[in-house]
């Protein structure tokens, strides 16, 4: 008889056993272990000219962490992030909601934005940085180019989504497109919007980083690729480790946030 | 008029506007030039030849880099669906694998091969592999029960029932996942080109912008669009008629 | 409890091919939720060449029997046996399944898909064409050999997993209600056919279903399953001739059967949705 975490609840359904969720819990931390070990094995293949080990990137990490000169650049990366997710979304919401409400012109231009994601986007930095020049303004417009799409995709099917009796009922009430959009069709739609933000944010993070790893004088990327420049091993992994757990957990946080919201319906 | 000639009329509307700002001088010549001299620059490129072996330099990368992902996404996925605890243990890092800038390796992967090829071959295996793993996992996941139980009243053995009943009955998504890995792959092979590298066409695109050379840079990048453009055209005929053959289409 | 019901003389004659002896399935207890005992304890003979039915009301267990049966499950309690050895973990040599399901290959044509089995058991190619060919002109489907499922009607597709099937030439064809998802018209014309294919190979065939009329127009026995766990409450004869076809549904004795099947079942679907109701 298993007794140890069989919890038998009144209406018969199953739920996870403790033993279930601890074994889970086990499972991500062996995941985990089993990077660092990977890692320290290519420390092992590749010697100190090749990477830093874990440990050493660790300590470079925390020490860089506590340099001012470093989040200078820290700050130039976030400011850039910063405007890339509030732009991007602003334009991204408003664009796909208005593409889901009109149908024609949504159906005609869907797969074209999706073929345009499929593009890939360096093509489109050369244009970028000699439109915005080099500096943060052509950094948040490459993140806002990453992110946006899937927003806007996203965004559109949520609206489409919404019953249409929600949408009839707008009509006779007499509102505006405008009132529509954002008393009615807007909330309704939230749970998806969010999943298609999540992937915006995660691919504004990616453009701002590598537009300042293509061509930049500061933030992470330009960091990154200071290091590289002059072969500093130990900051190279350094501060791949940092953007990696960074990019992580801001992703993690993000899945969390959306399965709540898709549970909340 | 169809969905698809509306399309294309948005698309030639678009390129005669962009014809038309550049040459009013709306937008000047040192940020973007008329799509019509782009076409010219590339036809005078590709007709001297020069960049055939960029050309090739890309393209072979990128298929090195796809054979290996499907090869391995493929192999990955039988493998991750026959083991669900190792499978659930998994799923977070591919859930957040494409958050994460796999191009911040590319460094990583330079210092331990040096500047060749196996850098930008690997960076695009890695971006291609995991959309590959996940694809093949949906297809297998949406296997009929039906399909195992008729394989196994055929007394077929696991091997077989996984080559000639099961994959056979995921392709269509293990052909969406090879759809999204070349596209993958070639963002991966592109941007390492154009980070560091010392051929391809990403390398010649960063080359020219900085030599100020907007004719070569702006030709290259067409290039690439309509090379990009051809490989996903042919790809959705593949499909479209494999989906047309099953009922799906 | 109900042990073996098969006291009629004609259980002499024609020898077993499958035995089932006390029999049972329970799927054990799973993430908090109580073990469940589908089916069982069975004893059973199925005669060679006979065609045996068997009705039930939902969920009493009747696939699990099938999938016992088959060895496509093993038993959790009792043991099945086929010519005298013992069924488990495989599927013995000589038994075709047909599904509820949909089964057809959607990525081979129609010939392609009925000589699956044969190619892959070895059997010489050209007498492997021949087989199939007389499949296709049995199930009526010459024309469409090269064709995909996907361009054939429901009930087309059903054919070629009968047809895939009987090229096998098994010895025990089991049908797990292969007409579930078509229309009335069809299953009248599929009965006829199965009647057919079933006098013109002299296999066993076992069908489960839940069409009381074709189970009563169909079969030499039809076995009564009660609600879960699934034991047979009453096994009947029919005694048709073996050149019947769909014509036999206006006799008198097709219209006492079936009233009769409807009676055991009415109560027994009654006791499984008060079961239901209690869980809930």
């Amino acid at each position: 008889m298993n007794i140890i975490g069989n919890f038998n609840t009144i209406d018969g359904a199953a739920r996870p056993s403790m033993w279930k969720q601890h074994q889970r819990s086990f499972d991500l931390l062996m995941i985990a272990a089993a990077f660092v070990v990977l890692w320290q094995v290519f420390f092992q293949i590749g010697g100190s000219v090749a990477l830093a080990s874990p440990w050493q990137a660790t300590r470079t990490a925390i020490a860089m962490l506590g340099s001012a000169d470093f989040w200078g650049d820290i700050r130039t990366t976030f400011s850039a992030f910063g405007f890339s997710v509030v732009i991007e979304a602003v334009l991204g919401i408003l664009l796909g909601a208005i593409l889901g409400l009109r149908r024609l012109t949504g159906d005609v231009v869907e797969p074209m934005i999706a073929g345009l994601y499929s593009i890939p986007k360096l093509m489109f930095f050369p244009m970028i940085t000699l439109f915005f020049g080099i500096g943060i303004s052509s950094e948040v417009a490459f993140g806002v180019l990453h992110g946006i799409i899937p927003i806007i995709l996203f965004t559109m099917s949520a609206v489409r989504n919404i019953k249409p009796v929600y949408l009839k009922s707008a009509r006779t009430m007499g509102l505006s497109t405008t009132q529509t959009l954002f008393s009615i069709a807007l909330p309704a739609a939230i749970p998806e919007i969010f999943t298609g933000l999540r992937i915006g944010i995660s691919g504004a993070l990616i453009g701002v980083i590598l537009c300042e790893m293509f061509g930049s004088s500061k933030g992470v990327g330009f960091r990154l690729m200071n290091a590289v420049a002059n072969n500093v091993v130990t900051d190279i992994s350094a501060i791949t480790l940092i953007l990696i757990v960074f990019a992580a957990v801001l992703s993690g946080v993000l899945m969390k946030l959306d399965e709540r919201l898709h549970h909340r319906i | 008029m169809t969905l698809g000639r509306i399309r294309l009329l948005v698309v030639v509307l678009c390129i005669i506007a962009l014809e038309i700002v550049c040459r009013t001088g709306l937008i000047d010549s040192y940020t973007l030039i008329p799509p019509s001299k782009m076409a010219v620059a590339l036809f005078h490129l590709l007709r001297d030849g020069s960049l055939t072996p960029e050309i090739v330099a890309t393209l072979g990368a990128v298929l090195i880099a796809i054979v290996g992902a499907v090869i391995f996404g493929i192999l990955g996925a039988v493998i991750l669906h026959a083991l669900p605890r190792l499978r659930r243990a998994i799923d977070p890092v591919l859930s957040i694998y494409y958050s994460i800038p796999m191009f911040v390796f590319y460094p990583l992967f330079i210092a331990l091969f040096g500047l060749t090829d196996t850098p930008k071959v690997l960076l695009g295996f890695l971006l291609a592999v995991v959309t590959m793993i996940a694809s093949t996992l949906n297809g297998l996941d949406r296997v009929p029960k039906v399909m195992r139980k008729t394989a196994r009243v055929f007394r077929l053995s696991k091997w077989s029932t996984v080559r000639e009943v099961i994959l056979p009955s995921a392709a269509p998504h293990i052909f969406n996942g090879v759809k999204l890995a070349i596209a993958q792959a070639f963002v991966g092979v592109l941007g390492a080109e154009f980070i560091l590298s010392t051929g391809g066409l990403g390398y010649q695109i960063f080359y020219a912008f900085h030599d100020f050379d907007n004719n070569k840079m702006y030709a290259i990048v067409l290039l690439v669009l309509i090379i990009v453009s051809i490989v996903n055209t042919i790809l959705l005929g593949w499909e479209r008629r494999l989906r047309q053959r099953r009922g799906l289409a | 409890m109900l042990t073996n019901l098969d006291n009629s003389a004609s259980a002499s004659t024609h020898p077993a091919i499958v035995r089932l002896n006390d029999v049972s399935q329970v799927f054990p207890s799973r993430g908090g939720a109580p073990a469940v005992h589908a089916m069982g304890p069975i004893t059973l003979d199925l005669r060679q060449g006979e065609f045996f039915s068997i009705v039930g009301p939902s969920g009493c267990g009747k696939s699990t029997f099938l999938e016992v049966l088959a060895g496509l499950a093993t038993p959790t309690g009792g043991e099945v046996l086929m010519d005298g050895k013992r069924v488990q973990g495989s599927i013995p040599d000589g038994v075709g399944v047909v599904f509820q399901e949909d089964a057809s290959f959607p990525w081979l044509t129609v010939w392609k898909n009925i000589t699956f089995g044969l190619k892959r058991n070895g059997v010489d190619p050209k007498i492997a064409a021949e087989r199939a060919e007389r499949a296709l002109a049995l199930t009526g489907l010459t024309a469409f050999r090269d064709s995909y499922p996907a361009q054939l009607s429901g009930g087309m597709r059903q054919r070629v997993c009968i047809a895939r099937t009987l090229v096998m030439e098994p010895r025990l064809i089991l049908l797990d209600e292969p007409f579930a998802a078509l229309d009335q018209q069809t299953r009248l014309l599929m009965g006829d056919e199965v009647l057919n294919l079933w006098r013109a190979t002299g296999a066993t065939v076992v069908l489960i279903t839940h069409a009381l009329d074709e189970a009563a127009m169909l079969s030499d026995r039809v076995g009564v399953m009660s609600a879960r766990p699934g034991r047979f409450i009453e096994i009947i004869e029919t005694g048709w001739s073996r050149e019947r076809d769909s014509r036999i549904a206006s006799s008198d004795k097709f219209g006492t059967l079936t009233a009769h099947l409807w009676s055991l079942l009415r109560e027994e679907s009654i006791r499984a949705s008060q079961y239901a109701k209690a869980k809930s």
